[in-house]
Order: structure tokens, then sequence, then C-alpha cells
């Protein structure tokens, strides 16, 4: 195989043929495809089920469903979005694709774990799908007790999957960790990764730490519901708000599982659009570890309301606050890379920009939500609705599709039309701020979040915000049907199209299997533009 | 000029009417809070859209300076927002904590939660369902707990909430300044009528809550079917059952249905007599009627006595 790595025509796409060569690749890129096909489907379930929910909540009253359906597809639109989509989204995708080609590794450290982490996601992406078709779960997709020992849905089956699905985000997140550790190229020191590479793998230290406890919590309520072992239910001595603890120290974590990749592409993005070295890269790279360090303290903050002790919802709040800085040093430096940069508006650049809208509000209404007294207003409100789509939506969404936008002619060799990318990013954009910035008011007015039904003071702020909805739907539509059209028609994308400096760069679009032709020596940082 | 912008702030910040000292204050800080805001905002999205127009690219080979640090600006985009996060938490903790201290010698209520109703319990044996009736200017506590699931009790007018938890006691405490009726709304997610647990707090003078509980008193002397009219309001039975038509809401309506035959799931009829009534209050999964679904109904076992029984029976004869 070494000898047709030279020739230019063949490259991990083509050097092995039929669909056989492609369930059994080892490749990190073609695993990173194999996700990226998975998460896409995914997301488009997800994304029916969000355009249910809102066309059922365009006017008071049923509209297409009874409660009972309504609480069903709430439940599936948060469970899949959340384990399906935006956790494996970065990390698994992109993450697998890039990030030993950004460190100048041939492939990851455990190039047969990463193959078994994508078949045990399908499985557990299967089994939480297969319940839509039994007993369909209308929990939520936080699961809390007690109401999820009592009601008679597929919940054992769901939180069976949920557990599956976590092994898979070890299993990558350990991966990740030790290839960074060991298989970086002569000269790549830590201070020369680009910082894609340090998000994902703080991203991965969270992955590692963090989702063994709610493996241990979902089995907990998996015992709890099958023996009644009395842990979490009030009725047999158990304690149901113990459930949500475990639950949080998990998925307070998984926030920013979510998020901290999202941060490492925009750093990205800006620095190769600006054509500017990227602004305080040690400080970007450790409030990443800070961020990710923070993280474990601050579940509480999930919890101000649910009858924790007061003086823990103060200390919950105090440390939130501690997350705020790594963040704002975040922008601040993004900002400050921008400065007397050469910045161009190449739709990736486009989506880095609306990361940055997006996310200083979701950050300051998240800081709004982390003062104790005001959140208590706030709390289970639409306004906690609108905060977190604001970040994970318009944060890592955003991310993930300047992303693709940005390295989908290194993936596939072919060039998006930029016409199209640029719409689609209006779309997407004005779409989010229509659906989602009415929820900041109807939180603000009170109303309370899943919710079915609502009384006639929101009734026109909610219909604004499903119309919204539909702008986004049309954008992420033809987003499909640019990268349908590149892959089938586009144009040949040359080795460097964008003019960035990172490794993946500097190999051929889109890179032999072995990455580069010849093992790259670093002698230079990521983001040397002089 | 700050008080100013605290005004316009507070005027444009869609929160609903504030009925208690402690509903301004959280105003007072979120309006502080939208403007700072709004302030990070500007300088953020400002700066970016300001750069962008500045800097765009003007040629393919445009020379950028080679700038990587700046401990001065770090310094200060790091420390600044850390002493405004903290200023924040502060302020908020002072109002957290006169939300939570709750006050001596209030009238106290108890609150349970159900799946799909306030239920309400004064001291003096009145109980209401759904229905809040305090007087005005008046330390009252709440001491919720919950029948079943979690729930939440929240009044967005006094911007207070509390997680009502099976098992436990909760409180929540308030002083309404002003007269009206107010949402109560349940904000922890409980099943099929979550977005349905709705109740009203009432809030009158200290007259007309005296002149209300005395008549509420009286119930036990009203004829049986009327009592069982109380009963099925406080119960909350109407939330599931219509009883003015045939309309389906979560169970089987009642309506013209004392004396007929009930199809069940299973098949087979039955007639509704008085004991079938009995049987469904208290062990409503015995017979589930054709269309509907088991462990829906929870169970009124010894939750109500003979005579309440008896009472319930006669109102649903009434239902013509």
């Amino acid at each position: 195989m070494s000898s047709t790595t030279s020739n230019p025509n063949v490259n991990y796409l083509n050097e092995f043929k039929g669909i056989g060569s492609w369930l059994t690749s080892l490749d990190h890129k073609r695993i990173g495809l194999m996700y990226m096909i998975a998460v896409f489907i995914f997301f488009l379930v997800g994304g029916i089920f969000a355009l249910l929910l809102r066309m059922e909540l365009f006017a008071p009253g049923g509209q297409l469903f009874t409660p009972d359906q309504y609480n069903q597809v709430m439940t599936y639109h948060g469970a899949i979005m959340v384990f399906m989509v935006i956790i494996p989204g970065i990390p698994a995708v992109l993450g697998n694709f890039f990030l030993p080609i950004h460190i100048g590794a041939k492939d990851v450290a455990f190039p047969r774990l990463n193959l078994l982490s994508w078949y045990v996601f399908m499985f557990g992406a299967a089994l939480a799908v297969s319940t839509m078709f039994t007993n369909k779960i209308d929990t939520g997709w936080t699961f809390y007790t007690p109401y999820s020992i009592r009601t008679n849905t597929a919940v054992v089956q769901m939180v069976v999957a949920a557990f599956i699905l976590g092994f898979s985000s070890i299993l990558t997140g350990l991966n990740f960790i030790v290839t960074v550790h060991k298989l970086r190229a002569p000269g790549m020191s830590m201070y020369r990764i680009p910082l894609f590479v340090w998000a994902v793998y703080s991203t991965a230290i969270l992955q590692v730490l963090a989702t063994p406890v709610l493996a241990i919590t979902l089995l907990l309520l998996v015992a709890e519901r099958t023996l009644g072992v009395g842990i979490f239910d009030p009725k047999l001595g158990g304690d149901p708000v113990l459930f949500q603890h475990f639950f949080w120290f998990y998925s307070h974590p998984a926030v920013y599982i979510m998020i901290l990749p999202a941060m490492g592409i925009i750093s990205e993005l800006i620095s190769a659009f600006s054509r500017k070295t990227i602004f305080g890269y040690t400080a970007i790279a450790y409030s990443s570890l800070g961020i990710a360090g923070v993280s474990f303290f601050v579940w509480g903050h999930h919890m101000f309301v649910s009858g924790q002790s007061e003086i823990a919802g103060v200390i919950f709040s105090f440390l939130t606050m501690l997350v705020g800085v790594p963040t704002a040093i975040k922008m601040f430096n993004w900002l400050a890379t921008m400065y007397r940069g050469s910045i161009s508006f190449d739709s990736p650049m486009l989506y880095a920009l609306g990361f940055m809208f997006l996310f200083a509000i979701g950050g300051v209404t998240g800081i709004m939500l982390a003062v104790i007294g005001v959140d208590v207003h706030f709390h289970d409100t639409y306004f906690v609705v609108a905060h977190f789509h604001y970040v994970m939506v318009g944060g890592t969404l955003m991310a993930i599709m300047g992303g693709m936008y940005y390295w989908f002619p290194k993936m596939f060799g072919k060039m998006c039309n930029e016409a199209q990318a640029r719409i689609t990013f209006v779309l997407i954009f004005v779409g989010f701020n229509v659906t989602f910035f009415p929820q900041f008011i109807l939180g603000a007015m009170g109303m309370p979040r899943r919710y079915f039904d609502y009384i006639e003071p929101y009734h026109s702020l909610n219909r604004i915000s499903t119309m919204g909805s539909w702008l986004i739907a049309a954008g992420f539509f033809l987003a499909l049907y640019t990268f349908i059209r590149a892959l089938t028609s586009g144009p040949k994308a040359p080795m460097n199209p964008w003019g960035a400096k990172t490794l993946e760069w500097q190999t051929s679009s889109p890179p032999p299997f072995h990455n580069f032709d010849v093992e790259p020596v670093v002698t230079a940082g990521p983001y040397e533009y002089k | 000029m700050f008080m100013l912008w605290m005004k316009f702030a507070g005027a444009s910040s869609f929160m609903p009417t504030s009925a208690t000292d402690i509903a301004d204050r959280v105003d007072n800080l979120y309006a502080f809070l939208l403007i700072s805001s709004f302030i990070g905002c500007v300088i953020l999205i400002g700066g970016m859209v300001y750069f962008v127009y500045k800097y765009k690219r003007k040629t393919d080979t445009d020379k950028t300076p080679y700038i990587t640090h700046n401990a001065l600006l770090e310094f200060l985009w790091s420390f600044i927002p850390l002493v405004i996060f903290l200023a924040v938490f502060a302020w908020g903790w002072l109002v957290y904590h006169d939300m939570r201290q709750m006050p001596k010698d209030a009238l106290e209520v108890h609150i349970f939660g159900k799946q799909w109703a306030w239920e309400m319990q004064y001291k003096s044996g009145v109980k209401t369902s759904n229905l809040l009736k305090v007087p005005i200017n008046k330390d009252v506590k709440l001491i919720m707990t919950s029948n079943d699931v979690l729930h939440s009790f929240y009044v967005p007018s006094f911007r207070i909430k509390q997680d009502v938890i099976p098992g436990t006691y909760t409180a929540l405490w308030f002083n309404a300044n002003k007269m009206g009726d107010f949402h109560i709304f349940c904000t922890e997610y409980c099943g099929t009528q979550h977005a349905g647990m709705l109740g009203t707090l009432q809030v009158v003078s200290q007259e007309d809550y005296d002149k209300w509980l005395e008549e509420e008193s009286l119930v036990s002397t009203l004829p049986l079917a009327q009592r069982g009219e109380k009963i099925f309001q406080v119960k909350a039975c109407a939330s599931c059952h219509s009883v003015k038509d045939n309309s389906i809401k979560v169970g089987p309506p009642l309506f013209q249905r004392f004396g007929a035959q009930e199809q069940l799931v299973d098949g087979s009829s039955h007639p509704i007599d008085e004991n079938y009534v009995r049987e469904s209050v208290l062990a409503p999964n015995a017979k589930i009627v054709k269309g509907f679904q088991p462990n829906v109904m929870p169970s009124f076992q010894g939750q109500l006595s003979e005579v309440e029984l008896s009472a319930l029976v006669e109102y649903i004869k009434t239902l013509k």
C-alpha cells in the first residue's frame, strides 16, 4: 500500500473500495466520516422533532399532538440532539478526522478501539431509536426521578442506550488523550499543537472522567426500576434529588464536552481567515483546561430551586461565575486576533462571526442565570431554553457548520458552492435569532418549559418562534443540497484553498491513507502568518 | 443617568406584574444585568463588526502584524469581568438570602402537589384545589410536599419558585403587596398534564379572606350532593373528567353516565352503579374503560372518608 501513496490520484477515499472496506476500516478519517453520516442522520431526525415541537406550540391548545405525544417528541428531540448529535458531533467527526493530522500523526493511538467506539455508538443509537417503535419514552432527556421510576414507558431501554453511548464517548476520549501525548510528529511540542487539538484534548479529559458517573447513575436508575433498590424512590426511602446531583455531575461537564471543541474550531477559523497569528495561544489553551476543570464543580446551578440547601446554592452560584472568566478570555482573544488582520468573508468565517455574536448573547444570559436571586424566577422557564440553545445551537452548531465548510475541501477534495454557503448562513443565523430570541422574552414573562400548552399572553411570541424554525430548516436543507452538489460535481479543491498554516493544509486534498507522504517535521507554531 | 437607564431597562424587561417587595428587588438586579449585558455585547459584537469592516482583506497578499499576546490587556479582560461577575453574584446572594429567610408568625398553608393539581390545606381544615387565597400585606409561608412525582411551585408575579418533592417538605414565603389574581405554574416536568397544572393565587383584603374562610368551613353541613361537588373540585377530579358534556380530557367523561352501561377495554360491559363508582375511585385499575390506559388515574384509597365517598356518588348521580 505504501507504494501507491505517492500517486496523487490515490487517497484515503479511493485506496480501498466497497462497503466492507469502510465498515472494517481502521483509518481515523474513514471512521470520522462514518460518524459524520450517522450524526447527520440523527441530526435530521432530531431536527424534524424540533420542527414538530414548534408546530405544536404555534398556537395554544392541541395542534398536532396529544399531551403524551408532545412529551415523547420533546424527549426524543432532547435525547437525540444531546447524546447522538452534539456530544459526538465535533470530537467524533471532525476530531477523529483532523486531530491526528493536526499533530502530524498517521492515525490515532488505538485504531481498533476507534472502530469499536463507532460500533458501540451505532449499537447504542439503534437501541435508543428502537424505543420509538415500542413504548415511547416521555421523561425528558434528563430522566428525573421519581417520574422516570413511575412512568410505564421504555425508560430502561433508553437509559441502557445512553449508557452504551457513554462508553463510545469514553473510548474516543481515551484514544485522543493518548494520541495527543504519544503520537505528535517530531518538533510538534504541546505549544505547537493547534488550539482545536487543545480543545478536543480538554474535552477528552471530561469524557473520560465525567461519563463513568453518568454510567453509574443510569445503572442505578435501571436497578431502581427493575429491582426496586430504593436509592431514588421516596416510597422506598430513597432520595429523588440525589439523582439530580448524580445526573448533573456528568451532564454539566457534558455541556462543555459540547462547547469546548466548538471553541477550538472557532480559534482555527478566526486565525485562518484573519491571516493572523492567534492572540494569546497559551491563554486560550489553558482556558480550555480551566473550563474543563471548573465544570466539575458547578453542577448545582441546575438545582437552585431543587431543595438543595441554601448555602450549597450560593456556593454553586459563586463557582459558576468562575466559568465565565475563561469564557470571556476566549472571546476577547478572538477579537484581538481580528485586530489588524486581513479578514475575509469566506463562508467558514461567517459562521465564526455568527458564533461570536450568538455566543456573546448566550454567555451574558448564562451569567444572568448564574445570579441565584434572579435564576429563581428564570429557572425552568423558556429563558433557560433560549439560553442553552444560544450556546448549544448558536455556539456548537454554528461551529460545526463553519468547520464543515472549512474542512470540506480537505475531507472530500471538492469545493462547496460559496454563494449557497453564504445564503445558508443567512438563513440559519436569521432563523435562529427569530426562533430563540423571543424565547428569552417568553421566559422573562414566566412561560415554563416542557409545556404542551400555554396561556394566551404567550401566543404571539410563540408564533414568531415557530416561524423562525422554518427558516433554520430551510438553511439546513440548503446546506445538505450544497454538500451533495459539491460531492457530485464540485470543482476540485487545491491543497490549501484558504491559505491556512496548520498541518492538514500541507498534505493533499483529500489526504492519502497515511495522511502525509513523508512524516512532517515541525519547526514552527500552527499560526505563523508573517 | 444610571437610574434612568435602570427605569428604561425595567420597563422593557417584559417581566410580569410585580406583586411583592422581593419581586421589585429581583427586577432591579435583572435591570442591572440587562444593562451590563447590553454594554458587554456592544463591546464584543460592536468590536467584532468594527474590526471586520476596518480590517477587511484588501489583497490576497496582505501582511498582518505578528502579535502573540499582551499581558496588560489579558489581565484587564480577565480581571474586569471577574469583578463584575463577583459583584452580581454578591447582589444575587443578598436577594436570594431574603427570599429564603422564612418569616416567623406567618400564615402557614400546606400545599400538596399531585398529578396534575395543587391542593391547598389551610390550618382551619379548609381545603381548596388550584386556588390559594391569601390576605394582602401578610407574611404567608407555604409548606409543600408531593403525593407522587416532582413538581415545582412557581408564581411569576412574585418571582419565587420551589420544587415540591415527595418524601420531604420544602417551603416558600411571600408577602403580597397587590390585590388580584396571579398565576401558579408547575415548572418541574411531571407527565401528561404538566402544562395543565395551573392554579390561581388570589390576594384579597383581610376581611374578604376571613369571610371566605368562614364560608368554606361550613361545607360539612351542606347537602350530600353539594358536598360531593366540593370534594370533586378539591380533589381536582375535574381536571381529568368532564362533567358538563361528553368531551374527553384525560379520563372518561362523567356527564350523564350514571346508570348507563360502560364498555370496558376487555370487551365486556358493566353498569355504572354506586359500587362501580366507588371501585373506580379507590382502585382505578380494576376496570379500564375502552379507549383509555391503565395507571393514569391515581388511587384515592385512604384519602376519602365513607361519607365523602357517598357524597361523590350522589354528586355524580346529579350530572344530567
